[in-house]
């Protein structure tokens, strides 16, 4: 069957509904669609020009933080664009570990070593874990680099030298964009990237390909029948999904997921208090998750016991 | 379970026996000499070591309460993994292995205790309500870290649980938050494994509940080159003696949150 050139919607009234369990996670647009990157796969076409969203203010997030104490969240995200071309994230990140544990999404090339010595000293000062999540999308200039952009690698690999000098395990994010016979030789070739630069119990986490935005492109969209039916949900546990326990806040308001923040229906509210109901799954991307899990935390959630 | 309203002034209660039916006699030792009110085990019998139906008459003899832990859940019903939580493909390799090993050493008669055993007991203990669970009071197998869990999400769990003490396990780490309102979440520990700190002793709680709610923690020395050698006599991985033997985590790393993992050594 052809990949779709425009992505498949399914009409409301066929499209499974999932309401939100409890509201653990709460992750925050901090850096809008503006990247200092290009990366042929972004899910949702940010680069340097991509105005769509904006920073968020310090303001903006510390009222969302207070909001998310009263409904009890768990565990804090941020995202972008490039979180860290925001520059009011180290004191966005201080209001955050002040109330509860934090994790970052960044391609890296922003932490200098003055930055992830801050960063630790931030970490420090809380009771809560910081994690950094530093994408690459391969463990050479060769094959990381056609994909995120000239330099990228070596850039980026500053970045995690960087961050394990002053004392963290960076989370390595990568897309697959290779085959699954040669999966195992991948993450060997990451291990040892990594222990040349004296990370020598790394961290990986390998996503889904995310068939939208430029990855459309890239690779191909979503064939139609790629989406999720009413069927497949009977006897699925929705706990697995994204949408069950997280919301995304951005500069214009707060929406149902990271991957589907340029989708109109998508966006559910003003406030968090606004956006704890049901989303239907109607949009492709829906389809990875189903699939896969909750791809965009650190940890998928295990099943129910 | 609800044991109502008691006089419990002290009880014992720790986690995860994972086999280590040595660890499991060497406490019982030691409780007789504490004389608690009552024992509780926060679950997980099985898992990790040898021989898992030798756990079974300790707890009988030993008058241990106990609650079903996800090990105990899938024991019970013979499901096919031990829905631990896991989501990493290494560490799922290796619960996978210490899982279709404790399946097939399994009692029917034990298989039947674990699957009739309560999600949570409840008891009152001068004034204070007390919630015993195995992850969190609201599933099984969720693991409440003491760094990625804020004040805020816990006092949520106590009031929506009604309760002023709640007890868990699962991590393998222990940790304890006093709230206000004179609340307090502890993670009892576990006896099956070592801590990763490089120390071969394991851990279990006390728990007092006069003048004033208060959770220790006592280190348990047992005879660990013998759990080892066994281990090995079953054919149990090299990775999980190193454990035993080193105090170290060798398995099971990647659902650490960072600060955690970065305080062991692998």
């Amino acid at each position: 069957m052809p990949a779709a050139k425009v992505e498949f919607v399914q009409p409301l009234s066929a499209a499974p509904r999932v309401p939100l369990h409890q509201l653990d996670a709460l992750w925050f647009q901090v850096g809008g669609t503006i990247c200092n990157l290009w990366c042929t796969h972004c899910f949702i076409s940010c680069s340097p020009k991509n105005h769509a969203f904006g920073f968020m203010s310090r303001r903006q997030v510390s009222e969302y933080l207070a909001e998310s104490v009263r409904l009890g969240v768990k565990e804090y995200y941020f995202t972008g664009g490039e979180p860290f071309m925001n520059r009011e994230m180290l004191g966005i990140l201080r209001d955050t570990l002040a109330l509860g544990p934090a994790s970052v999404l960044s391609n890296g090339l922003l932490l200098s070593p003055q930055t992830a010595r801050a960063l630790q000293q931030l970490a420090a000062d809380s009771p809560y874990t910081l994690e950094l999540r530093i994408s690459l999308d391969g463990f050479s200039a060769a094959t990381n680099d056609p994909i995120r952009g000239s330099g990228t690698f070596r850039r980026a690999l500053q970045g995690v030298a960087n961050l394990v000098q002053a004392g963290f395990l960076p989370i390595i994010t990568c897309m697959q964009s290779w085959p699954e016979h040669v999966h195992d030789q991948v993450l060997a070739g990451f291990r040892e990237a990594l222990a040349a630069l004296g990370y020598t119990r790394p961290r990986l986490k390998i996503l889904p390909q995310l068939r939208l935005g430029r990855e459309a492109e890239r690779d191909r969209g979503y064939t139609p029948v790629e989406r999720v039916t009413p069927e497949m949900v009977e006897g699925y546990d929705t706990s697995l999904l994204l949408c069950s326990n997280s919301r995304i806040a951005t500069d214009r308001g707060v929406f149902v997921c990271p991957i589907l923040i340029e989708k109109p229906d998508a966006k559910l509210g003003d406030s968090l208090t606004e956006a704890l109901r049901p989303f239907p799954l109607r949009h492709q991307a829906c389809y990875t998750c189903y699939l896969s899990g909750a791809i965009c935390s650190n940890y998928a959630p295990a099943r129910d016991a | 379970m609800n044991l109502g309203t008691t006089d419990f002034r002290r009880i014992v209660a720790f986690g995860g026996v994972y086999n280590n039916y040595l660890a499991l006699t060497a406490l019982l030792r030691e409780v007789s000499r504490l004389q608690p009110d009552a024992i509780f085990c926060l679950g997980d019998l099985g898992a990790f070591g040898p021989h898992p139906n030798r756990v079974y008459p300790l707890l009988i003899e030993g008058r241990v309460q106990v609650v079903q832990g996800n090990y105990d859940n899938s024991i019970g019903h013979d499901l096919q993994d031990c829905q631990c939580g896991y989501t990493d493909p290494r560490d799922n390799y290796f619960a996978q292995i210490s899982y279709d090993y404790t399946l097939a050493h399994t009692s029917p008669e034990f298989k039947a205790y674990q699957r009739s055993l309560p999600r949570f007991i409840r008891f009152t203990a001068f004034g204070s309500r007390v919630l015993l669970c195995h992850g969190s009071p609201r599933r099984t197998n969720e693991f409440l870290w003491e760094t990625t869990t804020p004040d805020h999400f816990l006092e949520k769990l106590f009031h929506e649980y009604a309760a002023d003490v709640i007890l868990a396990t699962h991590t393998g780490l222990k940790w304890q938050r006093r709230l206000a309102g004179n609340k307090l979440f502890a993670n009892v520990g576990v006896i099956g494994r070592p801590e990763n700190d490089g120390h071969t002793n394991v851990w279990y709680s006390t728990v007092e509940f006069t003048p004033a709610v208060k959770v220790e923690y006592h280190p348990l020395a047992y005879d660990h080159l013998r759990l080892a050698r066994e281990m090995a006599e079953e054919k149990l991985p090299p990775e999980f003696i190193d454990t035993v033997l080193t105090g170290w985590w060798t398995t099971c790393l990647e659902i650490l949150p960072g600060k955690e993992r970065s305080r062991g050594k692998f």
